[in-house]
């Protein structure tokens, strides 16, 4: 720094101290100044970087998480591929004692429980939104919608233990015991209806999950029946629309691709439930004709057996129905984010 | 209401009418599936609420889970919940937030960030119970016995894609002027974020928290291998430990009556702690919103 001590070269004016003095020592004081803040702001850039790089990676452990799933499932199913290959898929025999494994039934337990779940929940779902957005008296909207995104987030375990002690048994006296006789001899009725009154089997687990997502459909078709803009809908009203008329031909086209996005996200929730479906099952990987006898599902399976398999190749199986199940709900919650997506874009967020 | 009041003597009477016909068959329809639907809940609600409080005691609290026909309470399981679930918002919190802030702050158009939005709504609603096998084959394996740790992990798992949502959400709900005027007086992207967004946005990402601990409080299918179960109280993280969802699942499938109850009681306690935690965190958005 600058040390130098010279005779006084700026006397001032009145008497004082040398102004040389004053100037360097300001200069000195400018340069630390500098210096300083150039280390400053070198460390900030530093901290930024690193501060990115953070926020970086952890956006990067969700891709891994992602990776991770798939490399466990396929590494655990490995032993299942090796011994059954692709007839995992074909055979509906499950015989634990004799090794031999196959995934039809809990297959087809996963698909018929959504669908039916689906078929009940999706038309009385839209029906509740179309309520609460069009019909509902105004001051019983907000509540009863509150209600209706609260019952969304209850966890699946009660609607399952429900489903077991309340649903089941009432379901087995006073809809089974009287239908059962009714459709002896009808063609078609008979095969679907038919059997014993168990009160658990497949057509039940399908009603409890069609119960749990009720709240859920009905709480997406709500806000995205909300997304249509009031002008289209008294635009419809003034040309002397009904309100059946501008439902079904104004906000329901205009917020289909927000439905069928919030239905297929359910359809996600359905075919990966565990808990609501394990309970009221029945737990066999028998397929039978009728609805009313007892099924498992893919989700059922794992959970029921998993801690009981004995073997390497049990283990494996289950491990390749997880994958099974993670595949299938995969491509039907990529197709659900890709059309919500499609929403949003055209609602210009 | 808007009944249109078409004259009657037109030639379009038929019409009209079956206009109306049909409105009031559809008014008929969804009042009656909003009825439908609503019976449901409202009945599963108050065989809950019944069940519960016939069960709930003090008891609940302060005694470990029983053999069968001796008495006891849920003490263990609501122990080895509460350490599970908060260690599993301590882990999965800070990577959710950094994941939310990359993606609003950082990267908002990039490719990698559709990709990890896309990534993030699938392992969000993926079936829990794929998670749980996820855990089971990467800790459980390995470590050759069943661990509070890995039931930990599995909520980890459930937790970061939650959070991460609500917290880009939340973050992309802050006006823009915001961080211009903390750029223009010389701050970092860091320092904008952590000094003027995050501020900003802080109801909204305790809401995505809150939201998360719902969400992996009632969770069951995880735990089933992960951490499994167990009779007695534990605080060893190595060793398996109860959780309310799996004595839960235990219990109602047993064959005895005292079990049942206890497994009601569970239940009232899983529901009510969720719906605080939903109504709290509604509050919080709301306030977030305004």
């Amino acid at each position: 720094m600058f040390v130098a001590r010279a005779p006084c070269e700026f006397r001032p004016i009145l008497p004082g101290p040398c102004l040389t003095d004053t100037i360097l020592t300001e200069t000195n004081a400018a340069m630390a100044a500098l210096a300083d803040r150039a280390a400053i702001t070198a460390k900030a850039a530093r901290n930024d970087a690193r501060f990115r790089r953070m926020a970086g990676a952890a956006a990067a452990a969700v891709l891994l998480i992602f990776a991770g799933v798939i490399g466990a499932l396929l590494m655990g199913a490995l032993p299942a591929f090796k011994a059954f290959g692709f007839s995992f898929l074909t055979t509906d025999a499950w015989r634990p004692s004799r090794e031999i494994f196959g995934a039809v039934g809990p297959i087809y337990g996963t698909l018929v429980t959504s669908a039916i779940a689906m078929l009940i929940a999706l038309p009385v779902g839209i029906g509740i939104a179309v309520f609460l957005t069009e019909l509902c008296p105004r001051p019983l909207r907000r509540p009863i919608g509150i209600a209706i995104e609260l019952l969304a987030g209850i966890p699946s375990i009660i609607y399952g233990i429900w489903g077991l002690f309340v649903f089941a048994p009432w379901f087995q006296l006073h809809v089974q015991e009287p239908v059962l006789p009714a459709v002896e001899g009808v063609p078609v009725l008979e095969t679907l209806f038919g059997g014993y009154a168990y009160g658990i089997g497949v057509f039940t687990a399908g009603l409890i999950l069609s119960i749990m997502i009720l709240p859920f459909i009905a709480a997406v078709t709500r806000d995205v029946l909300e997304t249509v803009p009031s002008v289209l809908k008294e635009a419809a009203y003034g040309l002397g629309s009904t309100q059946w008329e501008v439902m079904r031909k104004v906000a329901i086209p205009y917020a289909r691709t927000g439905v069928v996005g919030g239905a297929m996200l359910a359809l996600g929730r359905a075919l990966g439930e565990t808990m609501a479906v394990t309970f009221v099952i029945g737990n066999s990987h028998r397929i039978a004709a009728s609805l009313f006898a007892p099924g498992t599902s893919i989700s059922a399976a794992i959970a029921n057996e998993f801690t009981e398999a004995t073997s390497e190749l049990y283990t494996a199986a289950l491990i390749e129905l997880g994958l099974i199940l993670f595949l299938i709900t995969f491509i039907v919650l990529s197709a659900a984010q890709l059309m919500l997506r499609r929403l949003e874009r055209a609602a210009g967020k | 209401m808007t009944a249109p009041a078409a004259p009657r003597t037109l030639a379009n009477t038929g019409l009209y009418l079956r206009r109306r016909f049909a409105n009031g068959l559809f008014i008929v329809l969804s009042l009656a599936a909003a009825v439908f639907g609503l019976v449901w809940l409202a009945m599963i609600l108050t065989t809950l609420l019944g069940n519960g409080f016939a069960a709930l005691g003090p008891h609940l609290f302060t005694e470990p889970t029983p053999p069968p026909g001796s008495m006891g309470g849920l003490s263990n399981a609501i122990f080895g919940s509460v350490v599970m679930s908060t260690g599993a918002v301590l882990l999965g919190t800070p990577i959710g937030v950094l994941a939310g802030t990359y993606l609003a702050e950082y990267a908002r158009y990039g490719r990698l960030s559709f990709l990890v939005r896309f990534v993030n709504g699938n392992v969000l609603s993926a079936p829990s119970i794929v998670l749980g096998l996820f855990i089971y084959e990467l800790v459980v394996r390995p470590m050759g016995h069943f661990s509070a740790i890995a039931g930990t992990l599995a909520l980890t798992v459930i937790v970061i894609p939650v959070v991460v949502r609500t917290t880009e959400n939340m973050l992309l709900l802050v006006p823009n002027g915001l961080r211009e005027a903390a750029v223009a007086l010389g701050a970092t992207r860091a320092h904008v974020i952590r000094i003027v967004t995050w501020r900003a946005a802080r109801a909204g990402i305790i809401t995505g928290v809150l939201l998360a601990v719902a969400r992996i409080s009632g969770e069951t299918a995880p735990l089933l291998f992960t951490a499994l179960n167990n009779q007695f109280m534990s605080t060893d993280l190595t060793g398996p430990m109860a959780s309310l969802p799996a004595v839960i699942f235990q219990y109602a499938m047993s064959p005895y009556e005292d079990w049942h109850d206890l497994a009601w009681g569970g239940a009232l306690l899983i529901t009510g702690t969720v719906l605080a935690l939903s109504i709290i965190a509604r509050l919080l958005e709301k306030k977030q919103r305004n």
